[in-house]
């Protein structure tokens, strides 16, 4: 029976490949909504700051976890919103492509 | 285990694998769109899913917070321009650090500190903390409300590294003696943050802002460890190792190394002692649209000064203009032109460039000697043939070749030098003349000019 930290580390290893796999064939004109969206990826902190302040007790750790939670919030929000903007323009750039 | 906590795991499950899909269909203009709204419901559901886990207190604060940041977030990201992208990016980057930092205090505070999940949260404070920190600072400077030359001063490195092993030391205290350390532990992580990013400039920002996203990715899964979330540990990873490969792939475009681009101040000092032989040749617009009108094939190099200049849109009408006179116009993009991976790509897109006008380095040198005009707007070191020349601190950094071009203008503000600091030998070649103002107006100017002339 292997611990939880090493399922972990496994689950690490694997994802860390699948992420470099996944990108490693993406467009430079792609760069700026990659970037951006694996930004927004990251938001999932999102969560971890919840489990936070839903576990805190003493009002340092209230405190500390309500911002957490507000940043993650900016974090999601932000990131999906900038990152839908590019890609609406690259959306509207193509439909603009003139006759062949 | 409850028969709702398999529910919850099972939707984290579920999240990581859209987030995966998302990120894979984000590598093709046709799906990246459909990609970003698939991550975008994953983690709405799991941020639902969240507030089922049972024993999670302080639940109306949770969504107050939700709320507030959201909203925040919302607004700004709504309301900016298209050319303050990538301080927007750089600052919610650093939001993420930043609440990857507190969690991790959070994890610390509750304890048990001496044990794996101590060490785990310390390290995921201190890497997320620096990328808080740093973005803040790097937004703060592509804002323009601090100076993008680096700031330097003496002994800096050792400075630095002094508090970075003094913050690393005050953490491995915190997780073994007391959480009296915690506090100047976390401070320290933060100052480091800042002075590391202090003495980088502003075109050295593709680099840095994607090196603090790959951060802020390992800091959520350093945290996903702690707290047991596999969610966060495998989309903080698959973050990090994305955020990796696309730094390495902008310090590889400069030919230098990312311990280069974050240690070495690059553009603090200028070079001194080269003469350059020549003159500035000035031109003024109506030549440069009669130069333009007879051309066979124009090649539009755009930097950094168009985005300031805002110039994108004036700079897609010239291109309409040419075309209909049945001109061949393509746009030459170096990959680190601008302030962000990507960035000239998402102006000119913006302003209703088709993409498949815009063309990679590879693409399009060779190219150049064949082009009748090549309109360099507002960049500097990524076109300076310097690069080819040894002892140059350009030297071996791949450039667009424009000066192949039979002429060259180049579209600038004023007399200075690019961001390197190096003299730009490609403004007093023999075929290369200097169109002086901000490249809207004389853009705009050109076009005017262009309208006059019949065939």
């Amino acid at each position: 029976m292997i611990t939880v930290v090493w399922a972990a580390l496994y689950i690490a290893i694997l994802a860390a490949f699948t992420g470099y796999e996944v990108i490693r064939r993406v467009p430079v004109l792609l760069h700026t909504p990659l970037m951006s969206g694996s930004n927004f990826i990251h938001g999932i902190v999102l969560v971890g700051a919840m489990f936070a302040l839903g576990t805190a007790t003493t009002l340092p750790e209230q405190v500390l976890g309500f911002v957490a939670v507000v940043m993650g919030a900016m974090n999601v929000t932000g990131g999906y919103v900038v990152t839908e903007r590019i890609l609406e323009i690259f959306d509207k750039s193509k439909a603009k492509k003139g006759p062949p | 285990m409850t028969d709702l906590s398999d529910v919850i795991e099972g939707v984290y499950l579920l999240t990581v694998l859209f987030f995966i899909l998302g990120l894979q269909r984000m590598s093709s203009p046709s799906t990246a769109r459909s990609g970003i709204v698939a991550a975008g419901v994953a983690m709405l559901i799991a941020t639902v899913v969240t507030f089922l886990t049972p024993g999670l207190s302080n639940l109306v604060w949770i969504a107050a917070g939700i709320a507030i940041g959201g909203a925040l977030g919302f607004v700004a990201a709504k309301r900016v321009a298209m050319t303050d992208m990538p301080q927007m990016v750089a600052i919610y980057n650093g939001m993420g650090g930043g609440a990857a930092a507190g969690i991790a205090v959070v994890e610390l505070l509750i304890g048990p500190r001496f044990s794996t999940t101590g060490g785990l949260s310390v390290a995921g404070g201190l890497i997320g903390a620096v990328s808080f920190s740093g973005s803040v600072i790097a937004f703060l400077k592509l804002q323009g409300w601090m100076r993008q030359r680096p700031l330097t001063y003496p002994l800096q490195q050792p400075t630095n590294l002094i508090v970075l092993g003094a913050a690393i030391v005050l953490g491995a205290l915190t997780v073994a003696y007391s959480g009296a350390f915690l506090l100047p532990f976390f401070l320290l992580a933060l100052g480091f943050g800042l002075l590391m990013t202090l003495p980088i400039g502003g075109a050295d920002m593709p680099v840095v802002i994607s090196l603090y996203n790959a951060l802020t990715g390992i800091a959520v899964a350093m945290d996903g460890f702690a707290l047991g979330n596999y969610a966060m540990v495998v989309a903080g990873t698959l973050v990090g190792a994305a955020g990796s490969l696309l730094t390495l792939v902008m310090a590889r475009a400069m030919n230098r190394s990312i311990s280069n681009v974050l240690f070495s101040a690059f553009g603090a000092t200028e070079e001194t002692g080269v003469a350059v032989q020549g003159t500035m040749k000035p031109i003024e617009p109506d030549d440069v649209a009669m130069m333009l009108a007879y051309a066979q094939k124009v090649i539009i190099a755009p930097g950094y000064g168009m985005a300031v200049a805002q110039a994108q849109h004036k700079v897609k009408e010239l291109m309409d203009q040419l075309e209909a006179r049945g001109v061949t116009v393509k746009f030459g993009i170096h990959p680190v032109a601008g302030r962000m991976p990507g960035h000239m790509n998402v102006l000119l897109a913006e302003s209703g460039v088709p993409y498949d006008r815009l063309f990679d380095r590879e693409e399009v040198n060779p190219e150049f000697p064949t082009a009748d005009v090549v309109l360099v707007i507002g960049a500097n070191d990524v076109v300076n043939p310097a690069a080819r020349r040894a002892g140059s601190p350009l030297q071996g950094m791949p450039i667009l070749d424009v000066d192949l071009a039979k002429n060259v203008v180049i579209l600038k503000r004023g007399q200075g030098k690019g961001f390197a600091g190096v003299e730009n030998e490609l403004f007093y070649k023999e075929n290369a003349r200097i169109l002086y103002g901000d490249a809207q107006e004389t853009v705009g100017k050109v076009i005017q000019a262009l309208k006059q002339i019949k065939d």
